[in-house]
């Protein structure tokens, strides 16, 4: 939780109803005082589309919401911390419809070429289903491997591969508006 | 005797346009003989004194018939220091006692002449122990550029004669050159004689590719391709270097492709929902069919010689395990039970191993099998070796060896099927996934 969310969350304790998940508020008309003649220029609401929120983004997704999950050597059932995280992701999907998701399913160097990039699509594949069992459309996310051809750390000992066994959900604003 | 072949002109030629008998020559005698078994660590003694002709290039092709000679582990040379008898002419008579004085069991005379652009080789090899010629006098006419090749087919020669195997100098590999750092890797696949030399490129570095697989007449190429964003299929036309996509497959990860025998077949990888299985298609038509439907890995399909079996890796029994299956369905047969995690099996081309990789602790070897998975036999061991593929007579494999670390990379080594002669490739940049081509006509 960041600085940013906690008066919200206060607001939430104060007024329980309606406060389900923070909601951007509008921002109150303003008046231009330089533009006397013509009585100013008067707010006159959101453009379509709503708000732009800083959360609206890719590296919003990445930094906060955590757009990696780990897994132990030579598995690709998901932990409890890759499902916490991975639920965060389906929050911020199912908030941001007009994101696409393509979950990277890596592996450590250890094992030959072809089997990690099987090992690799069984563990983006296992983001995936997570993700549409929280409720995000299934067409929405799509799946590779890139095996072990795309590590995250390049040291050859564990502290390296426990980074490298990896799913990394990729998301990109597929429509137009935000 | 004497006979007279002509070397194609071209790199690549039709498989129509067979010049040369591919096995050693018939009705002659082998009076000598170096037997390949587990049990040889003495080296046959051999003489390959200064070939006659045009000195230049008389020269250059002199040191590629020696170092593909000496480059098996089965040949040491005698040093031209060593020499006593100094023949004046490639027809001047072998005085055997000045090179049985030397210690010279076999000893090779030649000749290289030049005519504009084409060349011409003449050799014949001699019994020095028994003092008689041993095989015809060969010819060998062939475009100047193509001088490697032409001491190819010669060193071919003496190997066959000598080992009573086919050869393997004349033929290439497909191989996956790596450069810049290894969390950013940047990949392109090249074609190279056996020995490393005349690289041609096949792809720039703007997609990741892996995995190049020679058709069985080295026309073609198969590989995976990320230039579409996704793991798939492309299938290179070597000698226009021209590639097109043989998998497009939306929502489904295509990869790990190889040839059948008769280069009419393809089997790979397709993964659908997390579940990798091997598929067979029809390169002509695109028709396809699932061979294995488990919800365990199965990948690295590779074909028996005679196109019947496909041996490749599952990890049905919970580690990844070497199996065999037919291509009309019916249950794989196990045939690796050791400890450790088995991949990459590849079918030698005489039918009779199985080359794999094999992960013990945290070890990597290359390990050799009879088909039935007996004979069990390690050949290699290292941090991490990968990726076997053998040479067109089934006498040597060849692997990628990756060294540990931020600064790790990959090279290209081979080692005899016995598991003597581990050598690195002469190659000065890091390069894996080899894929050894079939022996040029």
């Amino acid at each position: 939780m960041n600085a940013a969310t906690k008066p919200a969350l206060l607001a939430c304790l104060l007024v329980m109803a309606a406060c389900v998940r923070p909601v951007p508020q509008p921002a109150p008309p303003v008046v231009d005082p330089y533009a006397s003649v013509g009585g100013g220029a008067v707010f006159q609401g959101d453009l379509a589309g709503g708000v732009l929120a800083a959360e609206a983004t890719a590296q919003y997704f990445q930094t906060a919401i955590g757009d990696t999950v780990l897994f132990p050597a030579n598995q690709t059932t998901l932990t409890p911390e890759a499902r916490a995280v991975l639920a965060n992701q389906a929050a911020w999907l199912g908030r941001h419809g007009t994101f696409t998701a393509v979950v990277q399913g890596h592996a450590e160097e250890t094992g030959t070429r072809e089997y990690n990039l099987a090992l690799g699509a069984r563990r983006a594949s296992a983001v995936q289903e997570y993700l549409v069992a929280q409720g995000v459309a299934p067409g929405r996310i799509r799946t590779l491997s890139f095996g072990k051809e795309r590590p995250a750390e390049t040291c050859s000992d564990e502290a390296c591969y426990a980074k490298n066994r990896r799913a990394v959900t990729v998301v990109t604003q597929s429509g137009p508006g935000a | 005797m004497f006979r007279r072949l002509i070397l194609a002109p071209a790199i690549l030629i039709a498989a129509s346009a067979v010049l040369l008998p591919a096995g050693p020559l018939q009705a002659q005698d082998a009076p000598l003989r170096i037997e390949i078994t587990d049990g040889v660590i003495e080296p046959m003694t051999i003489a390959i004194p200064a070939f006659h002709g045009d000195a230049e290039i008389a020269a250059r092709v002199r040191q590629v018939v020696a170092d593909d000679l000496t480059g098996t582990g089965l040949f040491r040379e005698i040093p031209a220091e060593a020499h006593l008898a100094q023949p004046a002419s490639f027809s001047e008579a072998v005085s055997y006692e000045d090179w049985r004085a030397v210690n010279a069991q076999g000893l090779v005379a030649a000749e290289v002449t030049q005519a504009g652009d084409n060349i011409s080789v003449r050799f014949r090899l001699f019994d020095v122990v028994s003092g008689q010629p041993q095989g015809d006098g060969m010819q060998f006419d062939a475009r100047a550029s193509d001088w490697r090749r032409a001491a190819h087919k010669i060193a071919d020669q003496i190997y066959a004669r000598l080992t009573g195997e086919k050869p393997y100098f004349d033929s290439r590999v497909a191989f996956v050159q790596e450069t810049g750092p290894k969390n950013a890797r940047i990949k392109r696949i090249g074609v190279m004689d056996y020995d490393g030399a005349n690289i041609l490129w096949m792809t720039d570095s703007s997609s990741l590719v892996l995995a190049p697989k020679f058709s069985p007449d080295g026309q073609r190429l198969l590989y995976t391709s990320y230039d579409s964003g996704f793991p798939q299929i492309r299938i290179m036309d070597v000698s226009t270097v021209s590639s097109r996509p043989l998998t497009q497959d939306d929502g489904a990860m295509a990869f790990a492709p190889t040839f059948s025998p008769d280069g009419r077949w393809v089997a790979y990888s397709r993964e659908q929902g997390g579940n990798s299985d091997i598929w067979l298609m029809d390169g002509a038509t695109g028709a396809q069919r699932a061979l294995t439907s488990a919800p365990s890995i199965e990948t690295s399909p590779s074909f028996s010689p005679d196109g019947q079996r496909i041996v490749f890796e599952s990890d049905r029994s919970g580690a990844p395990q070497l199996y065999i299956m037919g291509l009309d369905g019916g249950e794989p047969t196990r045939i690796s039970f050791g400890d450790g995690r088995y991949g990459t099996p590849v079918w030698s081309p005489k039918g009779d191993m199985i080359a794999f990789t094999k992960q013990i602790g945290e070890r990597f070897h290359i390990g050799v099998m009879r088909t039935d998975g007996s004979g069990e036999k390690m050949l290699t061991e290292s941090f991490l070796d990968e990726g076997p593929t053998w040479a067109p007579n089934g006498r040597v494999v060849m692997f990628t060896r990756v060294t540990p670390g931020g600064t790790g990379q990959p090279r290209l080594h081979s080692v005899d099927v016995t598991g003597r002669n581990m050598r690195p490739l002469d190659l000065d940049f890091a390069a894996s996934d080899p894929s050894w081509g079939p022996l040029l006509p």
